[in-house]
């Protein structure tokens, strides 16, 4: 048994044995060959045999992930038949008296760049991956290594990577997957957020999970405390087998709460929301009884797609979501591309720091074509319900001016046009700490504030957030922070308007009361912690609440202090 | 040899799914089949030649079979090419 430590990424607890996802070892060394036609005949094995696997993962894809999902390796297997691609890597072969291994290199290389330098074309650019992915399985071949392929996976397991792409994560078999543990990554990593989504358990962020497990290998992930457990023995797993129907049990009981409003012991009412990133999203937000959309990410929209998604588009999926919420408001956030967020189709400059570089509000105003047509696509979308606009990264007035001029300059071009518009708020993110701390003026100019935790720590502390060395600086308690947090919303109700949280701060369990104190109007978080929170404020009587808030900015100095001033607050109501 | 022009009406032009449809097509037959688009020539069996030449709506190709079996491959090219809409 072997206990390994990182980070809790989302809840549960899953009992499995373990799945590496890693990739083998796939160099080699050039070499010359003399017997030429033996050297071709290995190759042509090489192919046989990738051709019988891709056929095998494509049966048991179609029946696991779907038709569709599938559709990539028919792709795969053309590739494979291909006679310019095979044969050109034979004639390589012949010509040069080279090894295979040598001569798929070098052909595929020569491919892959051919494709990927197609830039007109972006489908053509993803073949690309296509190719990449189907050497791959030809040079395992012929190095007799072993390739995973997740996509087959016909049992229980929990995956093991050093960390999870989306693409890893679309070939999972969803249904035998149990939970995720990785090497790298935090809270807000990829595979974390997908986790949450999934309501799969993971622990991220171990750093040496891949080389302390081997495949099948008996393995706990326990989402709940952050800690992986190697060749658990049996008193162990049967803990925390109970510890995880324990969980399921808790989830049951939360979910009586669906239908009910979020008010605390003394019947003081807030708003809990969700935040989304699709429409597809809005299915979570109906199954945890979310009140309102906090955050709707359009940047998916964009990242999603091959091009601009057009006026129309952007309108059908906005207004799809505002009527999904029959009334109850939407708060949707222009396009927050740049920093750690690309596309395909629009290249930028590179920065030296991007996350301080033009992303979010900054791009959109630099590029004002683009961000009119989202804003026209928001107004129309105005006429089907409650929905609040909400701009990103400002960090000064002018910004913020500017962004509501052009909003206000098509909305006129709108009416004359006769487009029906409905009513609607006009609000910022406070993620800028400039903003956070010139909050009073900013109050006087929008409806509604709603604060980005992500980024106003990492802005606050001066820590890249994905920076794995500098994970110990994000301290969201931190009091600093706090202070930013506090005047924020002190601001917001001196001027008379409501202001939100949509960071992940706010399904937070130690950050809820401090912000429960300060009088946040709206938390949005994930839609799976909804359902937890809600719980939370049943317990809390507000009276209980006073002078926390001052006690978390003047007496607190460190983000331990925050911790355990809440642990101690929460603490006579567990008994 | 077997030659037919095909003027392409299909929005996307030639490639993704009518791509892998008419090289399945090609692939059935022994002939060597050719499709000549611009001045270059690539074989129709090969999925990446075909992609590789990025032929666009109202392009004109023209498809050559040589071999024992070329007028069959033409014609089965050419059924492929009405049937899914990709060429008059």
């Amino acid at each position: 048994m072997k206990k390994i430590n990182g980070i809790a990424a989302s809840d549960g607890i899953a009992v499995a044995p373990a799945y590496l996802l890693v990739e083998p070892d796939l160099s080699f060394t050039e070499s010359s060959v003399s017997d030429v036609e033996a050297e071709v005949a290995r190759f042509k094995k090489a192919v046989a045999d990738s051709q019988s696997d891709v056929e095998k993962i494509k049966e048991i894809a179609k029946k696991s992930l779907g038709e569709e999902e599938a559709q990539v390796f028919d792709a795969h297997l053309m590739i494979l038949m291909d006679p310019e691609f095979t044969g050109a890597i034979s004639t390589e072969i012949e010509n040069s008296k080279i090894n295979a291994e040598a001569a798929l290199d070098k052909t595929s290389k020569t491919f892959i760049t051919m494709f990927e330098g197609m830039t007109d074309n972006p489908y053509m650019q993803e073949r690309a991956a296509d190719i990449r992915d189907v050497s791959k399985r030809m040079m395992a071949h012929l190095l007799n290594k072993e390739l995973t392929n997740p996509a087959a996976i016909d049992h229980e397991v929990v995956v093991v990577a050093h960390d999870l792409t989306p693409s890893d994560t679309a070939q999972l078999n969803k249904k035998y997957v149990k939970g995720f543990i990785t090497d790298i990554g935090g809270r807000t990593a990829h595979s974390a957020i997908m986790a949450r989504s999934l309501e799969l358990p993971a622990v991220v962020g171990t750093e040496t999970i891949t080389s302390d497990v081997k495949n099948g290998q008996m393995l706990v992930c326990d989402g709940l405390s952050g800690v992986a457990v190697v060749d658990p023995t049996d008193d162990e797993i049967a803990d925390y087998k109970k510890k995880g129907q324990a969980f399921l049990d808790q989830k049951a009981e939360w979910q009586k709460l669906k239908n009910e409003p979020s008010v605390t012991a003394d019947g003081k009412k807030f708003i809990i929301a969700a935040n989304i990133g699709t429409p597809d999203d809005m299915a979570g937000v109906h199954d945890n009884g979310a009140e309102a959309v906090g955050l709707y990410r359009t940047e998916f929209l964009y990242m999603d797609s091959s091009d601009f998604p057009t006026e129309d588009q952007q309108f059908e999926a906005y207004k799809s979501v505002i009527e999904g919420m029959d009334g109850k408001p939407v708060v949707i956030r222009t396009m927050d591309i740049g920093g750690d967020k690309h596309l395909d189709y629009w290249e930028l400059p590179d920065e030296m720091n991007p996350f301080l570089g033009i992303r979010a509000i900054r791009l959109s105003l630099k590029n004002k074509e683009i961000f009119k047509t989202q804003l026209r696509a928001l107004l129309r979308a105005s006429a089907y319900g409650k929905l609040c606009i909400m701009f990103p990264m400002i960090g000064t007035l002018e910004e913020l001016r500017q962004a509501k001029a052009v909003l206000n300059e098509e909305k006129e071009k709108l009416v004359s046009e006769g487009t029906k518009i409905g009513d609607y708020e006009v609000g910022m993110m406070i993620e800028v700490p400039a903003a956070a701390m010139l909050a009073d003026q900013f109050a006087k100019e929008v409806d509604f504030f709603s604060i980005g935790t992500n980024d106003l720590i990492q802005y606050t502390m001066a820590a890249d957030r994905g920076n794995d060395g500098l994970s110990y600086l994000y301290q969201p308690y931190h009091p600093a922070v706090l202070r930013l947090i506090k005047h924020t919303i002190d601001s917001a109700h001196k001027a008379g308007i409501w202001v939100g949280m949509c960071g992940e701060a706010a399904g937070d369990a130690t950050m809820f009361p401090i912000l429960l104190a300060m009088g946040l109007d709206e938390y949005s978080m994930s839609a799976t912690s909804i359902l937890r929170i809600r719980s939370e404020m049943k317990k809390i009587n507000t009276a209980d609440l006073a002078g926390l808030a001052d006690k978390a900015i003047n007496e607190s100095q460190t983000n331990a202090d925050n911790e355990k001033l809440v642990a101690d607050f929460m603490s006579k109501y567990s008994k | 040899m077997e030659s037919r022009e095909f003027h392409i009406i299909a929005e996307t032009g030639i490639h993704a799914r009518p791509a892998t449809l008419l090289v399945q097509a090609a692939s059935k037959f022994g002939s060597d089949v050719n499709l000549e688009f611009n001045g270059k020539s690539v074989n129709l069996k090969s999925i990446m030649g075909v992609m590789s030449l990025g032929v666009g709506k109202d392009a004109t190709v023209t498809i050559s079979a040589e071999g024992d079996d070329e007028k069959d491959a033409i014609e089965a090219i050419a059924e492929t090419m009405t049937k899914e809409g990709l060429a008059e």
